[in-house]
């Protein structure tokens, strides 16, 4: 039995291909569009952990100093997990020498490939180097081999080899990795003379860049949602068509249980059908948009990252587990009434029964409940997973109030129109309200993620390149190695430059937490381009009388102290703060006092550091002439520029991808309007007949459809603007606050969001085409058919 | 693949064709070979042998605690050297096993910078801040930790060293493999084991074994089983079974009093008894280990069938229990299971 009643079922899907291709394409497209959003990522993630690593130095605090191997041994030995990095420039050359320990080494995708051969004896022995293509290496070394993950004028070798190629016994720094024991005793007491030195710049983008990623999360859990309501529009659609089929079966003797049971069977099949080819969608979706992520921390981090892509379990996995949470959360609603309905009850068909004012009405009320709840927790909740769920609350709230709103426009619409087909119009729209309302609610949300995502992507790059113009005025900035190097190079870049800026810092802990203290001087550089959240009258002459400090947003949100108040700085003492600045990307808190405080209450912190301000095209001469003067590192020498443009260049290729992803759901929602729209077009042909039959031609039947369409289309993307712009406002102002303790502008994009709506009525216009152009060839033979049984 | 991944290859096969143990049997040229009829000079050979290939420092011990559990304790310290008076690489691991965990760690060092290294007289061997140390190799204190958990004992022999094979020259095959061997199976033992619920008080028996070479096994044997065993009439036992196209059995009987028997092929009888899956691989975790001139024919059980080395190159280590002809307590070592 249960064999003839699967067939019965399933030759259903047989008569109604349509059908069947909308629940597998649109479960497909949902679940790729998911494991796209995931994959790229996971693999961007990946990439910048191994572009981290492959540097190893932008994120991991250094121990600086006279360093040699026997100090590293001794770290080891006292339970430090350290690595040795040598860095140096090569005799007769521009080309400059990395010497790491591959033992000791942070496992990382830039480390050479060691393992053919006897490469690792060859690698310990020097005779195995490694530099990016193209690199001229200076005679007497081995010939380099082609490493895509090196920078460019980096050579690396084995740190023993280094040393021997640069004649010295020294080891640059010592990097301090991760996950450290606790309780062993402090490096700079272990290892006198040394100091220890916190990452900069780099893990602060890298901080920055996770909360893109957070975002984008976001983002894949909204297109997945988009796509669950095709495959709900398309479950209900199959389960309504086969009442009849239910209750013969039924009839015949098919227990309900067995009936749901193998309806879930059913259920099932399709979740692994779907999931399968949405997995690989998700691949090829990654695939095409992940040259651009692999481009994109290539400028980054000015190292190349293999732009490959696997296909792991997980991945799988997840599809499914989405693919199947999908279905189940579409179809276990019809399922379970089924399971709950006396045997002959399923005969009558509710299609056109969810017109009805109750199902209006309670979608109104349960839209209305879920903003309400929304902006509840939006003001009242704290956590990341009440970030999300304010979104998913914002979202669903605003897809149920489409309906009700759209009838009640219609209605008004009706009750106003002039003339008997004016009114026909009117009310046929009305009527297809029903039919229409999942795909109209895919295509609400599908453009509200849209312009939230848009104007989160926008925000972010113009607050961060602001940011970035505000925060590293200064054009190039020196790091020294001790105070005698630090006074050699005041003096040598004195003539040369327009001011130079100290800056000097100590970890202190402020209001309790671990933060650090700036000491910063009074320059018309911070003055005229620090942004500033909030601030007392004469804020930059009351801190240069050392009347007081700033602090960042993190410490004023954290402790809810802002100018006027008075903050713990620890070490620094009791102060009166006198303004908060914005500190995008550093978790810490931070305080500002003006450069003589600072000297007054540290009097031991020798300054190493000086922001330099000269004219942008004298830049280039004087950063070769310090590196080569005094041998500094690449990393002691930051050219301000070089950091913009490779940070505009991740925002770039960001935007590609968004771009990317936006035709996507789109073209979803799409989808999902011209299967709607499709089915409705064969079910309406006993609603159009007598109109045709009174002598509307079929042409302008067809056009009426398409405009009505257009209008629906243009109602919905009416109600998805404020949707959207809502969807960013929570993204900034809740998620990222509660995520990363920083809040980012919104800044409006009324261009974009236009640009967006017109992608959208032109999505639904070629949505509605097909259906419309059918109706119009549609043969008047089909037309009169419906007056066959008309007595 | 990263520089740590292809240590595995490098570790113990040279050239890197060899897999994982297999590579054990790899050629030597250039090294030195151990001889028979060697003449040890202590406490000189306590330290490392450079001119051999490899060569380890591996401890060993069963332990009660005061809460009444058994647990077992794994330290060991290899030195390789990558070609003939080439560079020198280190590589510890560490064991530690209860009946419902086992905790494992791994480090590795470059030579000739004092991160790892073993040092005579005094005895001290080391790699970052774990070491085994001591006055002398007769009186040991032992520490490391890993994240997770971790030891802190001290050893005390209360018997002689013992020479395994012929005089210390132990044999791995027909063809002649050899590698020169040598144990101190009398260690008494306590102090702390660190786990993740809290300090535990221990005490116990300790086995080391030191052992170099250059190319321990013939090219077709492709793994190991190796016992110790601490029976209750205070003898002791290590048999040692090389599987694969020419497979080679030892057992060294070993009286309370030091006294050495070398036991080979027919004389041995090692059958696994019943197999386990661990980490996705079929393990034998029970055994049947019988040498019949001695009167023993015991079954030997993993305390914990989990006890797996998840390092660069993987194997089963963990403290067992005897039972049969004698009871005892003892560690087992598979390698070799792919």
């Amino acid at each position: 039995m249960n064999r003839a009643a699967l067939k019965a079922l399933t030759a259903h899907w047989w008569r109604h291909p349509l059908q069947l291709v909308t629940l597998v394409v649109g479960l497909a497209l949902a679940t790729g569009l998911w494991t796209g959003v995931q994959a790229i990522n996971a693999q961007a993630r990946l990439s910048y952990d191994r572009a981290a690593a492959t540097l190893g130095q932008s994120d991991l605090p250094r121990l600086e100093g006279a360093l040699t191997l026997a100090d590293f041994a001794t770290a080891r030995r006292a339970g430090w997990r350290v690595t040795p990095v040598l860095e140096g420039r090569l005799p007769d050359s521009t080309l400059r020498i990395l010497g790491i320990d591959p033992f000791t080494a942070p496992p990382s995708g830039g480390t050479p490939d060691l393992s053919q051969g006897d490469d690792l004896t060859g690698f310990l022995a020097g005779n195995v180097i490694f530099a990016a293509p193209d690199a001229r290496l200076p005679d007497g070394l081995p010939p380099a081999r082609v490493s895509e993950a090196l920078a460019p004028g980096i050579v690396l070798a084995d740190i023993a080899a280094a040393q021997g190629i640069l004649g010295t016994d020294t080891v640059t720094r010592l990097l301090v990795l991760p996950d450290q024991r606790t309780g062993l005793p402090p490096l700079t007491e272990l290892l006198p003379g040394t100091r220890l030195v916190e990452p900069q710049m780099g893990a602060n983008i890298a901080r920055l860049t996770d909360s893109f990623h957070l975002n984008l999360t976001a983002f894949g859990l909204l297109a997945f949602v988009v796509g669950l309501f095709i495959v709900h529009a398309a479950i209900g659609l199959a389960f309504e068509q086969r009442r009849p089929l239910f209750r013969t079966l039924r009839a015949l003797g098919l227990p309900a249980s067995r009936l749901t049971l193998l309806l879930a069977v059913e259920l099932l099949g399709f979740t692994l059908v779907s999931g399968a080819l949405g997995i690989l969608l998700g691949y090829v979706v990654a695939a095409l948009l992940l040259p651009g992520v692999a481009a994109t921390l290539a400028g980054l981090y000015g190292a190349g990252v293999a732009g490959s892509l696997s296909l792991s379990p997980v991945w799988w996995l997840s599809g499914f587990a989405m693919a199947g949470a999908g279905l189940a959360l579409a179809g276990g609603q019809s399922l379970w009434q089924l399971a709950h309905l006396p045997v002959l009850a399923p005969a009558m068909p509710r299609a056109w029964a969810r017109a009805r004012a109750a199902t209006l009405r309670r979608q109104a009320v349960g839209g209305g409940v879920l903003l309400l709840l929304a902006g509840a927790i939006a003001v009242l909740g704290d956590g990341l997973v009440a970030g999300f769920a304010c979104l998913g609350a914002l979202l669903l709230g605003a897809a149920l109030l489409l309906p009700p709103l759209l009838s009640i426009v219609l209605d008004l619409g009706t009750g106003r129109a002039k003339g008997a087909v004016a009114q026909w119009l009117w009310a046929d729209a009305r009527q297809q309200v029903p039919g229409l309302s999942l795909a109209l609610m895919a295509l609400l949300l599908a453009l509200a993620a849209n312009i939230g995502v848009g104007t989160m992507v926008g925000s972010f790059r113009a607050t961060f390149t602001g940011f970035l113009d505000q925060r590293l005025a200064a054009e190039l900035y020196v790091y020294a190695a001790d105070p005698g190097e630090a006074q050699a190079i005041r003096a040598f870049v004195a003539p040369r430059v327009d001011a130079v800026l100290p800056v000097v810092s100590v970890d202190s802990t402020l209001e309790g937490a671990p933060g650090q203290i700036y000491g910063q001087a009074d320059h018309a550089t911070f003055r005229d381009n620090w942004p500033l959240l909030d601030a007392a009258p004469g804020v930059w002459d009351r801190l240069a009388a050392g009347e007081g400090a700033l602090i960042n947003e993190q410490l004023a949100r954290r402790t809810d102290l802002w100018s006027g108040e008075r903050v713990d700085l620890g070490s620094g003492g009791m102060r009166d703060i006198l303004g908060v600045y914005s500190d995008y990307g550093n978790p810490l808190g931070q305080a500002i006092l003006t450069d003589a405080l600072f000297r007054e209450v540290f009097p031991g912190i020798p300054t190493l550091r000086f922001g330099l301000r000269l004219d942008p095209a004298d830049v280039p001469a004087l950063s070769r002439d310090l590196t080569e003067r005094f041998d500094l590192p690449s990393d002691r020498v930051v050219d301000q520029a070089r950091i913009k443009a490779f940070s505009l260049g991740v925002f770039e290729q960001t935007f590609a991808v968004t771009a990317a992803l936006n035709v996507l759901t789109l073209g979803v929602a799409a989808f999902a309007l011209w299967a709607s729209l499709t089915t409705l077009g064969t079910m309406r042909v006993p609603q159009v007949a007598p109109v045709w039959a009174l002598g509307l031609t079929r042409a302008r039947l067809a056009v009426a459809d398409l405009v009505r369409a257009l209008l629906l289309a243009a109602f919905t993307a009416a109600l998805a603007v404020p949707t959207g712009i809502a969807l960013a406002w929570v993204l900034l102002a809740v998620v990222n606050v509660q995520a990363f303790g920083w809040r980012l502008p919104l800044l409006p994009d009324p261009a974009g969001w236009a640009g967006l709506v017109l992608w959208s009525l032109m999505a639904a216009g070629l949505a509605a085409a097909f259906p419309a152009w059918r109706l119009w060839r549609m043969a008047p033979a089909d037309l009169v058919k419906v007056f066959v049984n008309e007595r | 693949m990263n520089v740590r991944a292809l240590l595995i290859l490098l570790w113990l096969a040279f050239p890197a064709q060899g897999q994982g143990f297999a590579g054990l049997g790899q050629g030597g040229e250039g090294f030195a070979l151990p001889r028979p009829d060697p003449t040890f000079a202590f406490p000189a050979d306590h330290g490392p042998h450079p001119d051999y290939r490899i060569e380890w420092w591996y401890l060993t011990a069963t332990l009660t605690g005061d809460d009444g559990r058994p647990y077992g304790i794994q330290w060991t310290l290899f030195r390789s050297a990558l070609t003939p008076a080439g560079p020198q690489v280190w590589m510890g691991h560490f064991g530690l096993t209860t009946p419902d965990a086992h905790f494992s760690g791994e480090r590795l060092a470059r030579g000739g910078v004092g991160q790892a290294g073993v040092t005579p007289d005094p005895f001290a061997a080391w790699i970052d801040d774990w070491s085994l140390a001591g006055p002398d190799i007769d009186t040991l204190t032992l520490q490391a930790r890993t994240g997770e958990a971790g030891y802190d004992l001290t050893l005390r022999a209360e018997g002689p060293l013992v020479l395994h094979g012929d005089g210390g020259f132990s044999r791995k095959s027909a063809a002649g493999q050899a590698s020169y061997y040598y144990s101190q199976p009398f260690y008494r033992v306590s102090g702390t084991l660190h786990l993740p619920d809290g300090p535990v008080e221990v005490t116990g028996s300790g086995w080391l074994d030191r052992e170099w070479s250059s190319q321990p096994l013939q090219d077709d044997q492709d793994g190991w089983d190796w016992f110790s065993l601490h029976l209750d009439d205070g003898s002791r036992v290590m048999a040692f079974s090389l599987r694969g196209g020419s497979p080679f059995h030892y057992a060294s009987w070993i009286e309370p009093d030091g006294t050495l028997r070398p036991y080979y092929g027919d004389a041995l009888t090692v059958a696994p008894l019943a197999v386990t899956e661990v980490a996705g691989r079929e393990v034998p975790v029970r055994w049947r280990v019988a040498l019949p001139a001695e009167g023993l024919d015991v079954t030997v059980a993993a305390m914990n069938p989990h006890s797996w080395q998840p390092t660069l190159f993987p194997y089963w280590e963990g403290p067992v229990t005897a039972s049969g002809s004698h009871a005892g307590a003892g560690y087992l070592e598979m390698t070799g299971y792919e």
